[in-house]
């Protein structure tokens, strides 16, 4: 692979700006046409005429034996004079520090532009494929239907719509149970299926009445699905076994905490679901039981013990 | 003896050969890709390289076929939540060779993955990762990882039960990472929870970014095997690097670094003419 050689001759005859001013002209003329032909073409031919001669006359200097005046080529301050190229005529020796050094400020104009607009361009692509995954989402209120479906101390699984428009990539289960009134309010506890050990679907340890599902359909397309349960062996998970009693607590295997679980809010006779929360571990059962809530965090992440240091932050939701 | 042949060419092979190096030289003389590609794939190896030196050719191979693979996929695929499923189905049962290829995706993705470790193997025990190779094993072990993402992103694509759990406890792997893990989580959902954003993110992210990132790897992989020459198997009588062709010299002095062939010309003979 040999470079070709390229004598750094100088341009004969040297460059003009005769061609810039004829393009101009025709450019003039060409526009004219559709504006205005009687006023703006002439003034267009003009310029084409004048230029198109003064053109012709520096390309044929050559041939009409005058003198060309010859170009110097450029040399940089930070080339060594004379040395790389002996083929060329050494110039007067300059030294280099004392000249501007043209060069040095061409390269860290081209690092300092390029780099500039290479940012303009990358920074917000980058913030658009990063920050929309930690913004403005959000947990929606799920209606769940009217309570009497929900009997009194009996489990439903129940599957819903987090965003019905979404379809099925929306699909969500909770496990409810209606706890009665405490204080005079109704008390539900509604447990997350999401497995605390890395988020597949805990199953009911016990006997689900697929026979008595019972369908609900509520306005916004929401579409409540409810199916008797008994999980008097809590829940366990298919994946990697974790197992979990029926208020959700951890019982064995490799899960790190409780069951997530629901808040709702009682509207109009129906009941909304709200902000999942999690949950280190439950005292009691059912309405009188002692909750220790956390903010929502991700599966297999500690939320109490010495371990919750490894998780300082969560994403804002 | 070489000159001796080529004397008794007739007339007519010569001409035919003038006429076949005609459009190789005017290609070389204008851009010099010939004596690239000579220089790149005529290089001189130990002599007692053997079968476990095509490991690596063998990934390479494995990779392309999984790219020109994918091309094709994605022009049947749909990368979302409503039709991906069916579209994947599509693509196995109803077009002409669509099983074909989506099986050569498949399971050249494990076969990728596979003899990028059998490769990472021979490196490891025949010692090849030593001085001068470091950097190269370091790039090598990078492109493991990032092929295991383009495994792990490329496994949700065929939206069914399957790909979505796995997918679930893939991310939520991630999640459990100290400090970082949860923000590393939801880039790769688009969210809080698995949605409609994931699986065009997955989808992007496994046919644009992370094989332009594998392709920029190898690049950089290959410039290094080029570079720095074949190493010797450990069990070779010559020490590596060392003058095994008298004709040209191979070493630079350095020991260990073995010269590829002359830089010059694409026909070191000079050819004819």
């Amino acid at each position: 692979m040999t470079e070709p050689q390229h004598g750094d001759r100088a341009h004969s005859p040297g460059p003009s700006l005769y061609p810039i001013g004829f393009a101009a002209g025709i450019a003039c003329i060409l526009v004219g046409l559709i504006i205005n032909p009687k006023v703006i073409v002439p003034i267009g031919v003009v310029i084409a005429v004048v230029c198109g001669f003064f053109w012709a006359r520096s390309a044929t200097k050559e041939f009409r034996d005058e003198p060309v005046a010859a170009i110097e080529p450029e040399r940089g301050g930070a080339r060594e004079a004379g040395a790389a190229d002996p083929g060329e005529a050494a110039p007067a020796a300059v030294d280099a520090g004392h000249r501007f050094p043209r060069n040095r400020f061409l390269e860290g104009a081209t690092l300092g532009l390029g780099g500039l607009i290479g940012g303009l361009v990358t920074v917000p692509a980058v913030g658009f494929m990063i920050v929309p995954a930690f913004k403005g989402q959000g947990y929606p209120k799920v209606d769940l239907g009217p309570l009497e479906n929900f009997t009194e101390g009996k489990w439903f699984v129940t599957k819903f719509f987090t965003h019905p428009a979404d379809g099925e990539v929306s699909h969500r289960t909770a496990y409810i149970r209606n706890n009665g009134q405490l204080n005079g309010k109704p008390s539900f506890t509604i447990i997350s299926n999401r497995c605390a050990h890395l988020g597949c679907p805990v199953q009911p340890n016990g006997p689900v009445q697929d026979n008595q599902t019972k369908e609900i359909n509520l306005p916004k397309g929401q579409q409540v699905t409810m199916i008797p349960a008994i999980p008097a062996g809590g829940y366990g998970c298919p994946c990697h076994g974790g197992q979990y009693d029926s208020e959700g607590n951890r019982v064995s295997g490799p899960p790190v905490r409780a069951l997530d679980r629901y808040a709702f809010e009682i509207v109009d006779g129906h009941l909304i679901l709200g902000t999942p929360y999690s949950v280190s571990h439950v005292k009691g059962v059912g309405k009188d039981a002692l909750i220790y809530k956390y903010k929502l965090t991700g599966p297999g992440q500690h939320i109490d013990g010495w371990e919750q240091i490894l998780y300082p932050l969560q994403p804002p939701h | 003896m070489a000159t001796a042949t080529r004397n008794k060419k007739s007339a007519r092979r010569r001409q035919l050969e003038a006429a076949i190096n005609y459009p190789i030289d005017w290609l070389e003389e204008r851009s010099g890709l010939i004596g690239g590609i000579r220089y790149f794939l005529f290089r001189k190896v130990p002599g007692d390289t053997g079968w476990w030196h095509t490991l690596g050719s063998a990934t390479l191979t494995a990779f392309l076929v999984q790219a020109l693979t994918g091309v094709i996929l994605a022009m049947y695929y749909k990368p979302d939540p409503q039709n991906a499923y069916q579209s994947i189905q599509h693509i196995t049962n109803d077009l002409t060779l669509g099983w074909l290829v989506r099986g050569m995706h498949k399971w050249g993705a494990s076969v990728f993955i596979i003899l990028m470790f059998f490769h990472m193997a021979r490196v490891f025990l025949f010692g090849a990762y030593k001085y001068p190779r470091e950097l190269n094993w370091i790039i090598g072990v990078t492109l493991l990882a990032v092929g295991m993402l383009e495994g792990f992103t490329g496994y949700l694509l065929p939206w069914d039960q399957t790909a979505y759990w796995a997918t679930v406890v893939g991310i939520n792997l991630n999640g459990t990472a100290p400090f970082l893990g949860p923000f590393l989580a939801d880039f790769l959902r688009g969210g809080g929870e698995i949605g409609t954003e994931t699986l065009a993110r997955f989808y992007s992210m496994h046919m644009l970014l992370i094989p332009g990132l594998i392709f920029a790897l190898i690049g950089l992989h290959l410039y290094l095997v080029i570079r720095l020459g074949v190493s010797s198997p450990p069990w070779s009588r010559e020490a590596a690097g060392s003058d095994y062709d008298s004709d040209q010299p191979v070493t630079n002095g350095r020991s260990g670094l073995t010269q590829p062939a002359a830089r010059s010309g694409w026909r070191r003979n000079g050819g004819e003419g």
